[in-house]
């Protein structure tokens, strides 16, 4: 059993870390009332926006990679990617107030199809026979851990295990609590999402906020994208790998009731369920397998009835999510 | 006596909006440490006045004084640093917010948030003037009294000196209303200048130093509060009757058509909004409900027509198509409407209740027409017929039936509404504000709809805001104050003094001293 869990928790926390960039980010901008189901897409585009920094760094630099620029060229061009992302998805809901749900929606499908269109460029330059890319020169630096952390036993395995954007997730999804429960600035951000009316009769700018926490959660969310890539495939990029990480990340946001914190362990809950099927016994049917694929979605649905029957109202979604806000709409 | 000194003075304030003049050339003064009411009708132009005063609105012209210092006010912040703090009558509140979360939400205060230490400075805001308030409590657990506070509460945490309340005591009981009123004149001892709003009289006269009067826009000027009564107020405040000249021919043969005995009806609250309604709509007349804004109207229509629970009393419909009486109370809104009963309801938004803002004229003349027929397929033709004929009669101005009702003026979406409802043959038609926010013109034209509804023998039911209008077009007035109905008048013989004391006095003479 042991062994069981040594092998099994460092891979559920594999898993569970795209989950958790991509629910830190959603909470952050569903706080500001932004209901962005665009998450799915900006993974991926932060994703493949990492991978084509890193294609070519490795391209121009031959074999002689420096370790700096071979985390932050990838890092950076991932940010920007999903900035982008984030500014575009602003200024159709927020600026020109459409609605949320179908720019969501098409921003997901627009990230996946331009990944797998800069994917598919990508993998004609190199003219390789698989259809994919492999850097796994990169994908060595971000991989990398302490060095004294394959001593450690079991120890090492379950918390060393990891390269430096595992940890980085943690982070920042305890920042972002403590951001939303203890400073003036969530205190606002929280005011912006519940009631944009009266946090504008108090004086704070809603749009600002809006912008800047939507465009933060993306980036926050493209990092998951790139942790995939770089760290969970081994720097291999294959179209339509991604999967349905991020509709998982969604279901983690209402899982935890907007609790970042919360996610930190829910989604390695999440990561678990997720490739619990990998552990029936071989010869089990293909259909009981495909089940097992369900485990976190009904588990979402669960949370969703028990919280909807408890009504206890911090409980509920910020109120405002997916209404747009203008001051003088009657 | 030392000369008094002025905490806020407007110089010839003026706003227009559109071609209507909300506020013309208003001077007014309010001194430093005392409270002054600010009184008059619906429309009068009070909330407008003071909304420029906290920055809501920006003068089109006039300048503002603050403690004898010419500023410029253009916003809510500026509003604030002058010292100027505006309870609203709707809150602006976060519900899932703490008082204190909600008091300092929005300032920068220096340092972390610390709130702790902002719920001890509520707590000494609270003790100093005598408010109850748990500072730890979430708004949606708190009662509106409680709600108030937090709003009055937050002003005060800005350090304001003057503050503007908008109709405070609509909402509240006896006994709240008495508890601010306690805290009103704490804040007045600190030296805090207070103008409030209220419909009122016995209010006024009970919390106020001075009396200052609009009426139409215009500032018809003030009064101490020692010298004056309810009478003389009210003479201020509704002024001489204005003659319209609205057609109003006698009823023709007046049958009981609907009779309300003791109508009760509470609101999710648990709050009583109605009590004990009784009175008898005739055929051929029209019937006025008078009263001030949120006294009892809406929820007594709604109630007529199924939609609002009844908690006690009976609604007898004398049905003239088969001669029977019958009891409304529990028939649901689609068998009262198919007996004959029909409401035109427009609330606060033009659309109301009633019209589908996206659809056409069509569209929205099918919301009553689509269960007609037997076919599976609803039958346009008709609606059609019978937008076509709405258009033309009514003249309504619009490119095409099909055109969203929605982008039509204010006027046109009413004669929309209206030219249905009449068109169902009703045997009680009920309007809301059928005449709010539009012109002359088309107020007019559905005086003249009603008043032919009513010589073809309909029992018309007219709830409305001006007292003039009320006057002239009605048979009689049902005058209702705070839920109770405080007198039935002929509109012939009545004059507008005597209506503007009924709707003021709750249940007759309760508050006469």
């Amino acid at each position: 059993m042991f062994e069981f869990l040594i092998s099994f928790i460092p891979r559920a926390v594999m898993q569970s870390i795209p989950l958790l960039y991509g629910s830190t980010g959603e909470i952050l901008t569903e706080k500001s009332g932004n209901l962005n189901l665009g998450i799915p897409g900006i993974m991926y585009v932060g994703a493949i926006s990492g991978v084509i920094g890193a294609f070519f760094y490795e391209q121009s630099a031959g074999g002689n990679l420096v370790p700096f620029f071979a985390i932050t060229i990838p890092f950076l061009s991932s940010l920007l990617g999903s900035l982008l992302m984030g500014l575009l998805y602003c200024f159709l809901t927020v600026t020109l107030r459409a609605n949320q749900n179908v720019t969501g929606l098409a921003m997901t499908t627009f990230g996946v199809g331009f990944g797998n269109f800069f994917g598919g460029s990508l993998i004609k330059l190199t003219g390789s026979e698989v259809p994919s890319i492999a850097l796994s020169a990169t994908s060595n630096f971000f991989r990398a851990t302490l060095p004294f952390s394959e001593n450690l036993g079991w120890f090492g395995q379950i918390f060393l295990s990891y390269g430096f954007l595992a940890y980085l997730a943690i982070i920042i999804a305890l920042l972002t609590a403590f951001l939303l429960r203890k400073t003036r600035t969530g205190l606002h951000l929280r005011a912006v999402g519940e009631s944009p009316a009266t946090a504008d009769a108090a004086g704070i700018n809603v749009v600002r906020y809006k912008y800047l926490f939507t465009c933060l959660g993306s980036m926050i969310a493209g990092l998951g994208g790139l942790y995939y890539v770089m760290d969970y495939a081994n720097g291999v990029w294959s179209n339509n790998a991604f999967g349905d990480r991020g509709w998982l990340a969604i279901a983690l946001v209402i899982f935890t009731i907007w609790r970042p914190n919360v996610s930190v362990l829910a989604s390695i809950l999440f990561g678990g369920l997720y490739i619990l099927y990998l552990y029936i016994p071989t010869g089990t049917q293909f259909a009981v397998k495909e089940l097992y694929k369900m485990l976190p979605y009904v588990v979402t649905l669960f949370v969703l009835i028990i919280v909807s029957l408890r009504k206890k109202r911090e409980d509920q979604p910020p109120a405002s999510l997916g209404l747009h806000y203008f001051r003088e709409e009657r | 006596m030392e000369p008094v000194k002025n905490a806020v003075k407007m110089v010839g304030l003026t706003k227009h909006f559109g071609s209507v003049v909300a506020n013309n050339a208003i001077n007014l003064e309010l001194h430093e440490g005392e409270i002054l009411s600010l009184l008059g009708e619906n429309g009068s132009g009070k909330t407008t006045l003071m909304n420029m005063l906290s920055g809501i609105y920006y003068p089109d012209a006039g300048q503002i004084y603050i403690h004898d210092k010419p500023v410029t006010i253009g916003s809510p912040k500026d509003a604030f640093a002058n010292g100027i703090g505006m309870i609203h009558q709707h809150y602006k509140l976060v519900d899932v917010f703490t008082a204190t979360e909600n008091i300092i939400l929005g300032l920068n205060e220096k340092g972390r948030l610390n709130l702790k230490e902002a719920g001890r400075k509520i707590k000494e805001i609270s003790n100093k003037y005598g408010f109850e308030i748990n500072p730890e409590q979430k708004v949606y657990d708190m009662s509106v009294s409680q709600k108030q506070t937090v709003e009055i509460i937050k002003v005060l945490y800005r350090g304001a000196d003057i503050l503007i309340l908008d109709e405070p005591t609509a909402v509240l009981t006896p006994q709240e209303t008495d508890k601010l009123f306690a805290v009103m004149r704490n804040m007045q001892k600190d030296g805090k200048s207070i103008i409030i709003i209220t419909h009122k009289l016995h209010e006024v006269l009970e919390v106020s130093d001075r009396v200052a009067i609009l009426r139409k826009g215009e500032y018809i000027g003030d009064v101490l509060t020692k010298d004056a009564d309810q009478q003389s107020l009210t003479d201020m405040m509704v002024g001489r009757t204005v003659s319209l000249n609205i057609n109003r021919p006698e009823p023709v043969d007046p049958k009981p058509r609907l009779e309300v005995k003791g109508l009760t009806v509470y609101d999710e609250l648990g709050v009583k909004r109605l009590d004990d309604i009784n009175f008898t709509a005739y055929s051929g007349e029209i019937l006025g409900i008078a009263g001030i804004a949120g006294s009892g109207q809406r929820e007594l229509l709604e109630s007529i027509s199924g939609l609002y629970p009844i908690a006690e009393g009976e609604i007898v419909y004398h049905n003239p198509k088969s001669e029977k009486d019958e009891n409304l109370v529990g028939m649901d809104p689609m068998t009262i409407t198919k007996a004959g009963i029909s409401m035109a309801f427009v609330p606060e938004d033009r659309l109301g209740m009633g019209l589908v803002g996206s659809m056409g004229m069509t569209g929205n003349m099918m919301l009553r027409s689509w269960r007609n027929g037997k076919s599976f397929f609803v039958d346009k033709k008709a609606p059609e017929q019978l937008a076509n004929e709405i258009w033309r009669d009514l003249e309504v101005v619009t490119p095409s039936t099909n055109f969203p009702v929605r982008r039509m003026s204010g006027g046109n979406v009413q004669k929309v509404l209206v030219g249905r409802e009449i068109a169902q043959n009703p045997a009680v038609l009920m309007t809301a504000y059928a005449v709010r926010g539009l012109d002359i013109n088309t107020s007019y034209t559905i005086y003249n709809l009603l008043t032919a509804e009513k010589m073809k023998g309909v029992a018309v039911i007219y709830v409305g805001e001006d007292l003039d209008v009320l006057l002239e077009l009605c048979d009689r007035l049902v005058v209702l104050c705070g839920g109770k109905v405080s007198g039935v008048v002929d509109a012939r013989t009545t004059n507008k003094r005597d209506v503007g004391v009924l709707m003021t006095r709750v249940g007759g003479n309760e508050h006469e001293k």
